[in-house]
């Protein structure tokens, strides 16, 4: 190989992930320094000055009662979430194993929530969910399950605008998990099932106690996906409520959206999303020992 | 009583396609060692899945201790399976994997450590119990799949090519103990296998199978020495029987009958001449190629098979004498392949 062909190759190499470098700098690394700094500082919309208050937007975060509500609505939010959607994609993801008539077109239709982009989703949901003109409603007052004057407002009251940002994220995220799972099955050999059949184990003994734990690594990465997912989303709740009525659906993403661009408190908003950060590294840990877990094995 | 049974079974996978099982009708005796073999293809798997309740028949009887067990699930049929995979739990230690029977089918907590330890020490893996499938040998995996069949005291093993994931040195050694086994613990036994030699070496009586037909049921000496038809004759032994074809008969015998003329008892042989093309030396014994050189059968294809310490040289293109005692020379029907007498 001539010098020219070799000095070539050594640049090629750089020259190929650049890109992905300057693509992760510019949209991740930029905004990631430039929210610790802002939540150092007094930065709000309009002003053009810095100053450096130390800890400040912290201490006035931590006192904050809306804070502590947003920590407490975004676990309870995730978690929900989590639990119905692992729940609800292993139901589905055993009905789609067995072959059957027309297993193709339900498959697709089944991932069609993940493919539709969110906000398009959350805006039909927010029809369906709508006070006045809600089908679920309708359908529940023409089952005279409700009198046509004292309707539930699905958005309106705390406990229910809760659950209906819990159940829109569920729609979203079962079709994903549900893939994944089927592919965990997949994965599985054909043999172990039958061998527990022989063996004398039902149908629960042996979900429970062969498929499931041969499933752990890739049920604990639809899990973790499942939380970035939930916990880092505001599309839904910004949509669908708001973080209303009485900040009962307000979560960390959503509150430090709405203080720092809606109400203008850049230092303020960039404080409350670095309350993101450990549980997202503590997830992105966990992936990474479940990657390597699963390298090993 | 025969333990297993199977009347006119039938399985038929796709319909309007020849079955993958056709008309299978055999009967198991007690603590007998049966062997199912087969090319592939043959449907000897798709019958001992059929036996095990994991393939429903399309038509015909099962039978396991005089009961018709078609209906009932495979927990229900007291039976126990080793894989060709061995299918170990590959998340639970080898103690669970070997107690999991005994948890699923709800025998008593106190009892289940007394019966592993039994069924370990059996094949002699006590000292794996605590490791997990990954961390184990081809052959110990093996051990565990039988001892895990074997906890539970099952009224009959079905074992599926158990030892063709092994290398060749370990599978004789593996042949010997699994006969062993089975003869110490005498539970009827049904194996099934592509491998002839562990066939004639491990089964009281053979199944030869053809695509899903049963061809010949009879002991290892039966299905070699008196082949039921053309199939059996060429599908056992290797090199397989010499048949030559003359008048709407074929006439067959084995390579190590058709012997230099010296060799044979000259009172009862039919004499040949061998047109010598070329010989392998497989050390204990040497293969000798050619072709018939005159008679009704001039031309066909011959082997004769002789022991290495046969002293004789022969040469390329060269005829020579050769001999088959009259009573190996085996007739079928040139139509049928089926033998005549």
């Amino acid at each position: 190989m001539s010098a020219g062909a070799k000095r070539e190759e050594r640049w090629l190499a750089p020259a190929m992930f650049l890109p992905a470098v300057f693509y992760i700098l510019a949209l991740v690394g930029i905004p990631l320094v430039l929210a610790v700094l802002y939540a150092f500082s007094d930065a709000r919309i309009g002003t053009t000055g810095l100053h450096f208050v130390g800890l400040e937007n912290f201490r006035s975060i931590l006192q904050s009662p809306g804070f502590h509500k947003a920590i407490r609505n975004s676990i309870v939010f995730t978690l929900s979430a989590q639990v119905i959607v692992i729940v609800c994609s292993n139901i589905l993801a055993t009905a789609l194993e067995e072959p059957f008539r027309g297993r193709g077109l339900v498959r697709f239709l089944i991932l069609l929530p993940w493919v539709a982009p969110v906000s398009l989703g959350t805006i039909g949901w927010k029809w369906i969910l709508d006070s006045i003109y809600s089908v679920i409603t309708w359908v529940l007052v023409a089952l005279h399950v409700y009198k046509p004057y004292s309707t539930p407002m699905w958005l309106g009251e705390p406990h229910l605008a809760m659950a209906s940002v819990v159940l829109v994220h569920c729609w979203r995220l079962i079709p994903f998990s549900t893939v994944i799972m089927l592919a965990g099955r997949s994965a599985i050999p054909k043999e172990i099932p039958e061998a527990a059949a022989i063996d004398g184990a039902g149908f629960w003994r042996t979900l429970f106690q062969i498929k499931i734990p041969m499933m752990t690594p890739i049920l604990s990465v639809a899990v973790l996906f499942g939380i970035i997912f939930t916990f880092t989303d505001m599309t839904v709740v910004y949509i669908l409520t708001a973080g209303g009525p009485f900040d009962s659906t307000q979560t960390l993403p959503s509150l430090a959206f709405a203080t720092g661009i809606a109400g203008s408190d850049l230092a303020a908003g960039a404080a409350i999303s670095l309350f993101l950060v450990p549980v997202l590294i503590a997830v992105a840990y966990f992936m990474l020992r479940v990657a390597n877990r699963s390298e090993v094995a | 009583m025969a333990v297993v049974e199977t009347r006119n079974l039938t399985k038929v996978f796709k319909q309007g396609e020849l079955g993958a099982v056709n008309d299978v009708s055999l009967a198991t005796e007690e603590g007998e060692f049966l062997v199912f073999l087969g090319p592939s293809g043959s449907g000897k798997t798709t019958l001992l899945r059929m036996i095990a309740g994991l393939e429903t028949p399309t038509s015909g009887e099962i039978l396991i201790g005089g009961q018709v067990v078609n209906h009932l699930s495979p927990r229900e049929r007291r039976i126990a399976m080793v894989f060709q995979s061995y299918a170990l739990y590959p998340h639970l230690t080898v103690y669970k994997n070997i107690a999991f029977p005994l948890k699923a089918q709800n025998v008593p907590k106190d009892q289940h450590d007394k019966k592993v330890q039994w069924a370990a020490g059996l094949l002699g893996i006590g000292r794996l119990l605590d490791r997990k499938p990954r961390e184990l040998s081809g052959g110990e995996r093996q051990r565990v799949a039988l001892a895990r069949a074997i906890v539970r005291e099952p009224a009959v093993f079905l074992l599926d090519e158990p030892l063709s994931n092994l290398d060749a040195k370990l599978r004789a050694s593996a042949r010997e103990e699994l006969e062993q086994f089975q003869t110490r613990v005498g539970t009827t036994t049904i194996y099934v296998t592509h491998d002839q030699v562990e066939a004639m070496a491990m089964g009281d009586r053979v199944v030869v199978m053809d695509r899903g037909r049963v061809r010949q049921i009879g002991t290892p000496a039966d299905v070699y020495d008196e082949p039921a038809d053309t199939f059996v004759a060429t599908f056992l032994g290797s090199p397989p029987m010499n048949l030559v074809s003359a008048g709407g008969t074929i006439t067959g015998f084995r390579p190590e009958h058709f012997l230099p003329a010296r060799a044979v008892a000259i009172p009862d042989s039919v004499p040949m001449r061998l047109a010598f093309s070329h010989e392998e030396y497989l050390g204990a014994e040497r293969i000798l190629y050619g072709r018939l050189a005159d008679g009704p059968c001039a031309g066909a294809k011959v082997v004769s098979r002789i022991a290495s310490t046969h002293a004789g040289v022969f040469a390329k293109d060269t005829t020579y004498d050769f001999a088959v005692e009259k009573r190996h020379l085996k007739l079928f029907d040139e139509a049928t392949g089926i033998r005549n007498r």
